[in-house]
């Protein structure tokens, strides 16, 4: 398998055209434009693909929802003003079961914000993000390597539960070179009977979220958190780093877990035992491996660019367990291993 | 005996739930039978918007995706791309098409998607209990216009067919009406054949119709029915807005 040095958001594309994805609507917005002008110009050369930039953010999530049911595995990005807009459609798929990709290649905020990498969207992307009852699965990516490997998940895993998928990347995620192999596209499972395609001689369906009646929307409710148990259960991805003998474990995902691992091999080097734990899925949240983490280790440091999100999951999970600490950068701040180290050591010889 | 008269089969028998003397219900039967006419239950998909006939999917029997509000333009368009071979149509009414979903109509349109719109204008919202909509006529009093619509308030109402026919994609758009006999055979027509130019791969089509709404506008039926003739049709006038599709001007 050839390996070739390629950028995170084209990356981004090139998996989701191997992995099968044949409709794709956007919407430019820095730093994810290079996504959807690699859709433009390779969508057409496979047979039956679909790209369309779309007047916004909004039209591009509906027309994804308009393709998914159709039949067609669907993906739209865009970066964290974007997605506020795209919430509204995010939503609508949850409830409808329908599968989807959305790429969020983060960027500064609230509001307009910057267009630097950040981690700002965590809250947005884990707690469903728009309105009722529902959750995204999201994955976060600290190489591109990585993001080509869960791009291509992220469509089975939109197959399998009928539901919305973000992978949650950054302005630097997105915008970085590294080598990357792909890996073997797998066939799709998905069942015809789920497309919505005329109901030919048969009996007609629909598809909607709509559920006037209290005690069946209740119904529909409780049927979408029995399915988020499952995946709570069986879909939790994490990587653990030098925790083996750590006395200080550090919790951060995504980029900030790149520039973690930095500061750690350095601090190793110099002899503090430290540590790193990487939820890989974020929603679901890796809570039992930090739980059992602080069976043995009584000290954690969650770090993030923003002001501390993350964080409040990492309490959740260890429940007053070990002491926990946090060193964070808002605003689109990219920090340096070397600032890391220093906030780290301090929180060690504290 | 002769059956004359029947229920079109593409439309479930179930009970409509709309007001009496609302329009919605004819436009559906309408739907059903150039559905019917044209052979095509089976390979349409209809895609029904919020507000009053936000239970549409309950009565044609043919499948549907609901989309959110004012987005069925673009829930459409990413059906008939991903199938371009079936028939898809969005039915849209006044607040859902000219107001919240205007970007989506207007640039569906504009890309000259081929689809076909099926636009209820009742100039008010409906379901929510008789706000001024983008179609309110000027002095109309409703919930939110109380004094009547005024131009320097609230604006002028939109003629959003005569605003999507200035768009190159667009291929044919009439506004009809649900309010007289020959209006309602004259409408069925015209459903009929923006089906058939989507067929035919002709682009972007719309059906606008003037719809009585009896229960807002405060009137008996047959008072909401006289009232589109005789104040309604001034600010929307009936007819073909534009048709460039391959059938040339419509045959009345």
């Amino acid at each position: 398998m050839d390996k070739i040095l390629i950028s995170g958001n084209w990356v981004c594309g090139e998996a989701a055209i191997r992995a099968g994805c044949r409709f794709y609507a956007g919407y430019p917005i820095t730093p994810q434009n290079e996504l959807t002008e690699y859709m433009a110009e390779h969508m057409r050369r496979v047979e039956g693909g679909t790209f369309i930039q779309a007047e916004s953010e909004i039209a591009a999530i509906n027309m994804v929802l308009g393709a998914s049911a159709a039949g067609a595995r669907a993906m739209t990005s865009s970066s964290s003003p974007g997605i506020s807009l795209k919430q509204e459609g995010i939503s609508a798929l949850a409830a409808d079961e329908l599968p989807a990709v959305i790429v969020n290649m983060m960027r500064g905020g609230p509001g307009l914000g910057n267009i630097l990498p950040s981690q700002g969207d965590y809250f947005q992307a884990t707690r469903g993000g728009g309105h009722g009852d529902y959750r995204t699965i999201v994955l976060a990516p600290s190489s591109v390597q990585e993001l080509a490997d869960l791009t291509m998940d992220a469509f089975d895993l939109a197959d399998a539960y009928r539901n919305p998928v973000m992978i949650l990347g950054d302005g630097m995620t997105g915008q970085m070179m590294e080598p990357v192999v792909f890996g073997k596209p797998r066939p799709r499972r998905y069942s015809e009977k789920y497309v919505l395609k005329g109901c030919g001689e048969g009996k007609s369906r629909f598809v909607r979220g709509l559920i006037l009646d209290a005690l069946r929307m209740e119904e529909h409710n409780w049927k979408l958190a029995r399915k988020y148990s499952v995946i709570a259960q069986k879909e939790v991805r994490f990587e653990t780093f030098r925790t083996g003998n750590a006395k200080l474990v550090i919790i951060a995902y995504g980029i900030a877990a790149r520039i973690a691992k930095g500061a750690i091999n350095r601090l190793r080097d110099s002899g503090y035992r430290v540590g790193l734990i990487r939820p890989i899925t974020l929603w679901p949240f890796p809570a039992q491996i930090i739980r059992d983490t602080a069976e043995r280790i009584g000290n954690f440091l969650v770090f993030e660019m923003s002001a501390g999100q993350m964080l409040e999951d990492v309490k959740l999970a260890l429940e007053g367990r070990a002491r926990v600490s946090f060193y964070g950068r808002p605003g689109g701040v990219v920090p340096t291993p070397a600032e890391l180290a220093k906030a780290i050591v301090q929180e060690y010889q504290r | 005996m002769k059956k004359v008269f029947s229920r079109p089969k593409s439309l479930k028998n179930t009970a409509f739930h709309y007001c009496a003397g609302c329009g919605h219900s004819i436009t559906h039967r309408l739907i059903c039978d150039a559905i019917d006419q044209l052979g095509i239950r089976g390979i349409t998909i209809g895609v029904p918007p919020a507000g009053c006939a936000v239970l549409a999917y309950n009565y044609f029997d043919v499948d549907m995706l609901e989309a959110p509000h004012g987005r069925g333009c673009a829930v459409a368009t990413g059906i008939k791309r991903t199938l371009p071979d079936r028939v898809v149509f969005s039915y849209q009414g006044d607040g859902d098409l000219a107001a919240i979903g205007t970007a989506e109509t207007f640039h569906a349109a504009n890309r000259g998607d081929n689809i076909t719109v099926i636009f209820i204008n009742n100039a008010v919202y409906g379901m929510t209990g008789g706000q001024m909509a983008p179609t309110t006529l000027l002095g109309m009093t409703s919930t939110t216009s109380p004094p009547g619509r005024s131009a320097t308030l609230d604006g002028h109402p939109i003629r959003m067919s005569e605003v999507l026919a200035g768009l190159d994609g667009v291929r044919y758009i009439e506004r009809c009406a649900v309010n007289t006999p020959r209006n309602i055979l004259r409408a069925g027509r015209a459903i009929r054949k923006a089906f058939q130019y989507q067929m035919d791969g002709v682009g972007f089509t719309m059906i606008e119709v003037l719809s009585q709404c009896p229960t807002n506008w405060k009137m008996t039926p047959a008072e909401s029915c006289r009232w589109i003739d005789e104040v309604m049709t001034k600010t929307f006038p009936v007819g073909v807005i534009k048709d460039t599709g391959k059938g040339g001007t419509h045959a009345d």
